[in-house]
């Protein structure tokens, strides 16, 4: 768990360094919400739901700026350094992160509107759930982890990115066959297809912020301490 | 600001030499070892212990009254003059014990030059405020070697396209950036190994401020740097390493970068992010 730091002697800088974690926290609970909304739409072929999604986008988009801004004026104003320096250079990495997630949870629902019909085995509707689920878990903890500045969950994050791989090649094969199957299932799967690839690109963001979070609490970087951790 | 101008700025981007490796490559100047200074009955320095790396910039910070400047002095010996004053442990300029009772302090204070917090250029012409150190150590053998001398000392300080014309004015008649440098040129003037600074920027405006950093960049090439800076930004910017002393002892040292990014010690990280400690 992250060392508690003491507060600084400028308060008002404190309150800045304190919003930029707050909008950050905002934004994570705004594009966790966009990610379930836009998967159970899919998975509901609920064409409004996805249209709502679409719209909410742009509130997203308009937090990242927002925090991008408060971060450039802290760094003018403030020049931070040390830990300080590490959140707000990583508060502008996680905030784009989380609008490239919120473009995926858009590509999802985009592809919803497309897809007329789905008549598909229930087993993959599963699959599906189940991919969501698993990315909506990890984009949760990699938040938690930064939030919390919790190194350990971080790794912890990063080493489950490989679950959402294997599921997304499974789904790939499961696609492959309904199309082998029946030539008129194409158009759809194809939809799907381009789904589960955002649903994989998801959890590749939520390994970012993972990332993020272990070089906020601890300066180092992931992938060059776990290159270092194999080779002893 | 730059491409509008097309001014170019006055400090270089920051050094992609002072890496942790080549640091680590550097030869050692100075060793000092479990150095103390005691001010009557006042312990000021409890044991200090550095390596300060050959032809780099180490900068000291820390809160007022740590000691920065009480270590410093003890580099060139100059808390011999203070009543009271009593230092202990070892520091070695090269290997040599620079506290060996059978040295010359005055030739040791040319080997080891100081710029102090206050220009204090001498009521003297600006030519014999450069030419005073070279005098009295006879460097020059005739009045076109004591030119060579001072001019070049002026301009490796920066200072010459400002004075060549006024040579003979006062030196307190210049601004204080440029009384800052004329006192650099003072102390480059009798080729020391070593310079030590004390918050040589602390009276200086931004862009005079700028000079002199850029004037120490350019001087590490050439000469081992110490330099006390009260800014943060000022230690990052200029020193290769750093160390942080706190109320009479030396807590942290290392890599400016790794200083700054990610401190090991959490006073260290209190005191330069401004934090209660
Ligand atoms: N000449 C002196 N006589 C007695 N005590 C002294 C003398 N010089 C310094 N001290 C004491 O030694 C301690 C260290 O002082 P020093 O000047 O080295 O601190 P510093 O880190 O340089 O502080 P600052 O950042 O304010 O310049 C302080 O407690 C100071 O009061
Ligand atoms: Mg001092």
């Amino acid at each position: 768990m992250a060392t508690a730091l003491n507060e600084h002697i400028v308060t008002s800088y404190e309150d800045e360094l304190i919003n930029l974690n707050k909008a950050i926290s905002e934004m994570g609970g705004m594009v966790e919400q966009a990610i379930t909304d836009a998967a159970n739409a899919l998975l509901k072929l609920d064409h409004k739901a996805a249209q709502d999604v679409r719209q909410y986008d742009k509130r997203i988009d308009g937090m990242k700026d927002r925090i991008t801004e408060m971060a450039v004026s802290i760094i003018a104003r403030r020049q931070p350094i040390a830990v300080d320096l590490r959140m707000v250079v990583t508060a502008i990495q996680v905030a784009n992160d989380l609008e490239r997630t919120g473009d995926m949870a858009k590509q999802l629902a985009k592809r919803t509107v497309q897809i007329e019909s789905l008549a598909l085995a229930p087993k993959f509707y599963n699959g599906v759930k189940h991919m969501t689920d698993l990315v909506a878990r990890q984009l949760k903890a990699a938040l938690d982890a930064y939030a919390s500045r919790d190194a350990a969950k971080a790794v912890d994050v990063c080493a489950h990115d490989d679950e959402v791989d294997a599921m997304h090649t499974s789904l790939f094969r499961e696609l492959l066959t309904y199309m082998m199957e029946d030539p008129r299932n194409i158009s759809q799967c194809i939809h799907l297809l381009f789904c589960t690839k955002s649903l994989e690109r998801v959890g590749d963001h939520a390994t970012n912020i993972a990332e993020a979070a272990y070089y906020l609490e601890t300066g180092r970087q992931l992938g060059q301490d776990e290159t270092q951790r194999q080779q002893l | 600001m730059d491409t509008l101008t097309g001014n170019t700025r006055v400090t270089q981007s920051p050094d992609v030499t002072s890496t942790p490796v080549e640091l680590s490559k550097r030869t050692t100047r100075l060793t000092a070892r479990d150095v103390t200074v005691h001010y009557g009955s006042k312990q000021a320095l409890h044991g200090i212990s550095i390596d300060i790396p050959d032809r780099a910039v180490t900068s000291f910070i820390g809160p007022s009254g740590c000691g920065k400047s009480t270590f410093l002095r003890c580099i060139n010996r100059m808390n011999d003059t203070i009543e009271g004053a009593k230092v202990g442990g070892t520091i070695k300029l090269d290997g040599e014990d620079i506290y060996d009772p059978s040295l010359d302090v005055v030739e040791l204070r040319a080997r080891i030059g100081m710029v102090f917090q206050k220009p204090n250029p001498f009521p003297k012409s600006i030519y014999d405020n450069v030419a005073y150190g070279p005098r009295i150590h006879g460097l020059a053998r005739s009045r076109a070697e004591m030119d060579e001398i001072v001019h070049s000392s002026l301009r490796k300080a920066g200072l010459w396209q400002e004075v060549k014309d006024r040579l003979a004015e006062p030196g307190t008649g210049l601004s204080g950036g440029q009384q800052q440098r004329l006192c650099i040129a003072r102390a480059i003037a009798v080729s020391p190994e070593v310079i030590l600074m004390d918050e040589p920027c602390s009276a200086l405006d931004p862009i005079a401020t700028a000079i002199i950093e850029e004037l120490i960049d350019e001087l590490r090439e050439n000469y081992t740097i110490v330099i006390v800076t009260h800014s943060m930004q000022q230690a990052a910017r200029v020193s290769q390493k750093t160390a942080f002393f706190h109320l009479g002892n030396l807590v942290e040292e290392g890599n400016t970068s790794d200083i700054f990014t990610n401190p090991r010690n959490k006073q260290t990280q209190d005191y330069i992010t401004g934090r209660i400690g």
